[in-house]
């Protein structure tokens, strides 16, 4: 019966106070009132919220649900189709001809053969924190230099380009003040990667980029890719870190467990994906009438798939609020997606997050909070990627 | 007794991985695509509980594993 199906009015903008590492209230109240809530898009149009893991996961597989940019129902005006190369926001068969020959790049093993590489990236960040701390700024001096390093050497950013390069996509992932900022570091990032394509195409270097230079993918669309990995591989993971860190900082018998044995990083690196979700929601347009849950949903709707709170979904995940890190029930966590678009750079992302944690905990063994956790800055919940805005750490220096 | 036959789906495939990192003794990928390959059809016993979780997470479907009739085993 349409009348007992749970509405969520409009999608909440705010997490509860004291609560930064669960999804917010109404949407944890949307999924005790079932799986699948009406809501209204921020433009008005109508659709779906979708909050329970189950259904979550069948739509993701499902091709009946488009992830074309311009079918997206949510504004009042007509969204243009994603530029060439950004297949995030395209369906097959244009979605497979950009990621087949990326896949080869991303394989488990050729991101295992990365982890010294990474190690050495890590070490350096944190030979600089001690140089210059305590305290310190866990965001700017760890938790974004290390996936910006990491995705610029598979980029191939020569090493004099990365420090303006990085300012600039900085700016326009989060850190500008203004629209006009936004844009002109969104464009100059653009510009940047024109001439970076070019320069690989008429110099391959030892890198993905030079290698995709070496297949039918014109160079606007390889600019497209580089965009799409650049701003997936980075703000995704430097959140990772720094939420992470948080979050075990805050959790003290579970980072004396991590602490205590190295063992358990694999599958504590998997519990974080699922606790933190920072990719935390995307969306779905229904081409045909498609019934889900009991529901249909119209040809033309766009719902929206909660991953943070499907990751909390109590029929899937026992405890669910709770952060274990030896938990053995992560497997099939959303926090990557699932389906055709499931991350591409997730092996990548994993070997980061391992080597990273672990290198900070056994660097630092009395790292803590440098203010009080309320005072730690949050981003808010119209940031596509949530996390914190810095995280002021302190620890004790050795023979002090 | 039959074993547990894994067979897969190359053309379903999108590379993610899931496999290789779940049941690396089961599945690898290709160098060029990053697609799926199948190291061993009837994975041993050691290996048949990854490879049925592999199966679980693979994003794709791209893998089906066929279980003996366990009636009456
Ligand atoms: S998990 Fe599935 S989609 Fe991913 S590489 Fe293996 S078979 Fe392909």
């Amino acid at each position: 019966m349409s009348e007992s199906v749970h509405t969520v009015a409009t999608l909440p903008t705010e997490r509860q106070a004291g609560c930064p590492f669960d999804p917010p209230a109404e949407l944890l109240d949307a999924r005790r009132h079932g799986p699948i809530s009406r809501c209204t898009h921020p433009g008005g149009k109508p659709g779906w919220l979708i909050t329970g893991y189950d259904l979550v996961r069948s739509v993701l597989a499902d091709p009946r649900f488009s992830s074309r940019k311009e079918l997206m129902n949510v504004v009042d005006f007509e969204l243009p189709p994603a530029p060439p190369g950004e297949f995030l926001l395209m369906d097959d068969p244009q979605h497979r001809r950009y990621r087949q020959p990326l896949a080869g790049k991303f394989t488990v093993r050729r991101m295992r053969l990365l982890t010294e590489r990474i190690e050495q990236i890590t070490a350096d960040c944190l030979d600089a924190m001690e140089k210059t701390g305590p305290p310190t700024d866990l965001v700017t001096a760890f938790a974004k230099p290390i996936p910006t390093i990491v995705i610029c050497e598979l980029l191939g950013v020569p090493y004099e380009d990365r420090g303006s390069f990085q300012e600039q996509i900085d700016t326009f992932m989060g850190g500008a003040t203004s629209d006009e900022e936004l844009i002109a570091a969104y464009t100059a990032t653009q510009e940047y990667l024109a001439r970076l394509v070019a320069a690989k195409r008429a110099n391959p270097t030892d890198d993905v980029l030079s290698e995709l230079t070496d297949s039918d993918l014109t160079d606007e669309e390889l600019k497209g890719i580089s965009l799409i990995l650049l701003a997936a591989g980075f703000d995704t993971t430097a959140n990772m870190l720094s939420l992470g860190t948080f979050a075990l900082l805050q959790n003290p018998g579970q980072l004396a467990a991590l602490r205590a044995d190295p063992a358990i990083t694999d599958g504590a690196v998997e519990e974080l994906l699922r606790y933190l979700s920072v990719a935390k929601t995307f969306m779905r347009t229904a081409l045909e009438d498609v019934e889900v849950g009991g529901q249909t949903i119209e040809a033309g709707t766009t719902v929206v798939l909660s991953y943070n709170t499907a990751n909390r979904d109590p029929e899937r995940f026992a405890d669910p609020h709770v952060l274990d890190l030896s938990r053995q029930d992560t497997g099939g966590h959303l926090a990557f997606s699932h389906g055709i678009h499931q991350c591409l750079g997730q092996q990548l992302a994993r070997v980061e997050m391992r080597v990273a944690f672990r290198a900070l905990l056994d660097r630092f063994p009395t790292l803590r909070l440098a203010v009080p956790a309320e005072e730690v800055g949050l981003r808010p919940e119209t940031a596509d990627i949530y996390g914190v805005k810095s995280l002021p750490v302190t620890w004790d220096r050795e023979g002090a | 007794m039959s074993a547990a036959q894994v067979s897969v789906d190359r053309g379903r495939c999108i590379g993610a991985g899931m496999c290789a990192l779940t049941a690396p003794e089961v599945f690898d990928q290709d160098e060029d695509d990053g697609r799926v390959l199948l190291l061993q059809t009837e994975p041993t016993a050691a290996h048949r509980a990854a490879a049925r979780m592999a199966a679980g997470v693979c994003p794709s479907g791209a893998i089906t594993l066929a279980e003996p009739e366990s009636d009456g085993s």
